[in-house]
């Protein structure tokens, strides 16, 4: 049997009706990061011995009844800024290289009590920030669809493991497209919640306002399974929000009849891809015909987004980021003259290039004399965003658009230009401001063989409406996740990345 | 419009960001944050006059509860991080004279 190639709920399936055990799913994912680890690297920590111990423990509890749920036995994997009771969480960054954090994060103790087998820690843009996952201090994650190529990010490392096959499912966090982008890079479906939807607590914070947990996996119903699994209503969290409904796997049903979704006309501009507008011009087309009502619309404000976002974020970054000064936790520099020395001597050799970047620009932003003119000015645009999408809702079920502007660039050529990597969020950023959900799906590949992901955005608490669409999608079409060309591994085994 | 950062201005910054700066990361930065700005400054095409600023989405309202210690002692784990300690205590560098 082919137990990789199976989606998590499947696999759930299998391990219920004891076709397979916890234990051999589990050893068929770390064999397989054993022999893709060195090509692809999505993972900065792999726990093989804490994970064979919880696939023990979680197959008695499946056996005496005690684990019911559909993710119980399944092998998973959870982005390093996430933090596990005594398990490395670094952030992708130096300066959190040997911290182990003395609680788990919500999200994950919600996934430990429906029995997910966490394999280890994934690769990321040190601190989140970035979009391709080049800037860790681990190194990059290649595309498993192309090792030349990046695969997308903040959660590259999220997004990479799972396409590679190297756990069923992931949680990945998304501040301006972080679950989104590098989704529809590799193949793979990835959701952000509306904001407050799912725990923040334990989730190492970014920018705050903007930041959500989400899923990463092989197929719609996993997506649903994942959502319906972290999501809660946590008092720890302060804009935690209390749901009335959290059975997001019942929305998987084949039916857009009469759903009205609206294609904005100014996110089809120049700078979006050729290969990407067909792809998702297409996929409409597969909603129409299974009875959507298709239609183009002005959005409008979409060059305002990234300007806003970045101040906003940058601002938020420089002040959560200043916890990190080597007292309590983390990496302390050798030597120094004084506390305050010690302080800008641990940060500045912590830090990387990119987190830094971003600290300068929030303390500017934030700075007496500029507060207005900036932050302030960014938090009104924001409330102008909001009312657009609010406007657009008022006719429309579900705004369609592209993930992202092109397919996977290749490693190596966006760091150089931090402007054009930041103008590459344009279609995801919008969603994180005005705290809506949005959901990337795989729709096709472009001829370089890269997948191309299409973005469908709905209005607040919505996640069923956009379930429901991509679930109907994917029926249509006969399912979206496919195996990367080169793995499985032994194709790999014994070459050169 | 071309904003421009002076020196002063980027020595200001490093000191509200607490992060020291090599000579080429100082020029780095100033043009890294002249070209932000720049772009940023095209949200002054926008008119936002009477427009409250939103930072948050949803309502967000103080959630207050009794204060009463709910995990425990953690002082051992907690200290496990530490750098450096002392005992039971944190230890810094001298910071009063």
């Amino acid at each position: 049997m082919d137990i990789l190639g199976l989606s998590a709920v499947e696999l759930g399936k299998k391990i219920k009706a004891k076709e397979i055990s916890v234990t051999d799913a589990t050893k068929a994912v770390l064999a397989q990061t054993a022999s893709v680890e060195p090509h692809i690297n999505s993972y900065v920590t792999i726990d093989e011995k804490g994970a064979l111990a919880q696939a023990e423990e979680i197959q008695k509890k499946i056996d005496n009844g005690e684990l019911v749920g559909p993710l119980a036995g399944v092998p998973a994997a959870v982005k390093d800024n996430m933090c596990i009771k005594g398990q490395l969480t670094t952030c992708g960054s130096k300066i959190l290289s040997n911290f182990k954090p003395t609680y788990t994060a919500e999200a994950v103790l919600n996934l430990q009590k429906a029995g997910a087998v966490l394999i280890g820690k994934t690769n990321m843009d040190e601190f989140a920030m970035g979009s391709t996952t080049e800037t860790s201090y681990y190194g990059p994650t290649m595309n498993p669809h192309n090792m030349r190529h990046v695969p997308g990010g903040s959660s590259g490392g999220s997004c990479a493991a799972v396409a590679a096959q190297e756990c069923y499912y992931s949680l990945g966090s998304d501040t301006g497209g972080s679950i989104r982008q590098p989704s529809s890079f590799c193949g793979v479906v990835g959701m952000k919640p509306t904001y407050g939807t799912v725990s923040r607590y334990g989730l190492v914070a970014y920018g705050s306002s903007l930041d959500q947990i989400g899923p990463v996996t092989k197929n719609v119903t996993d997506c649903a399974a994942v959502l319906q699994t972290i999501a809660s209503y946590d008092s720890k969290d302060s804009t935690s929000v209390k749901r009335e409904d959290y059975d997001f796997m019942r929305a998987l049903t084949e039916d857009v009849r009469g759903l009205r979704i609206g294609i904005p006309k100014d996110y089809f501009t120049e700078g979006l891809d050729r290969e990407v507008a067909d792809a998702i011009y297409a996929a409409a087309k597969v909603l129409k015909e299974q009875g959507a009502v298709v239609e183009t619309f002005d959005l409008s404000l979409v060059q305002y987004a990234i300007p806003a976002y970045y101040v906003i974020a940058s601002a938020e970054a420089s002040s959560n980021l200043e916890r990190f000064d080597g007292v309590k936790y983390g990496y302390r520099t050798a030597e120094y003259e004084g506390l305050h020395n010690m302080y800008k001597k641990t940060r500045s050799e912590g830090f990387g290039a990119e987190v830094k970047r971003r600290i300068m620009l929030g303390s500017f932003v934030l700075s007496s004399g500029y507060y207005d003119a900036y932050y302030l000015k960014a938090l009104r645009t924001k409330a102008l965003i909001k009312a657009a999408f609010d406007k657009a809702f008022e006719s429309y079920d579900i705004i369609l658009a592209p993930a992202a502007p092109t397919t996977a660039p290749e490693l190596g050529k966006s760091l150089s230009d931090p402007m054009k990597m930041y103008l590459s969020d344009i279609y995801t950023v919008s969603v994180n401001l005005a705290g809506l959900p949005g959901i990337s799906i795989p729709v096709g590949r472009a001829k370089n063989g890269l997948p191309i992901g299409m973005q469908m955005i709905g209005n607040s608490f919505q996640e069923k409406t956009l379930l429901r669409a991509a679930y109907t999608y994917e029926c249509a079409t006969g399912g979206c996740y496919e195996q990367p060309a080169h793995i499985p591994a032994a194709d790999l085994a014994g070459k050169e990345a | 419009m071309a904003n421009k950062i002076s020196d002063e201005t980027i020595d200001y910054v490093g000191i509200l960001a607490k992060l020291e700066l090599s000579a080429k990361e100082k020029e780095d930065a100033k043009a890294d944050m002249e070209k932000m700005l720049d772009y940023i400054d095209t949200l002054n095409e926008l008119d936002t006059s009477g427009i409250e600023p939103m930072s948050h989405v949803f309502p967000v309202n103080n959630v207050f509860r009794e204060d009463v210690v709910t995990n425990g002692n953690q002082m051992k784990d907690t200290l496990a991080n530490a750098p450096q300690r002392s005992g039971d205590s944190f230890k810094v560098p001298k910071t009063i004279g």
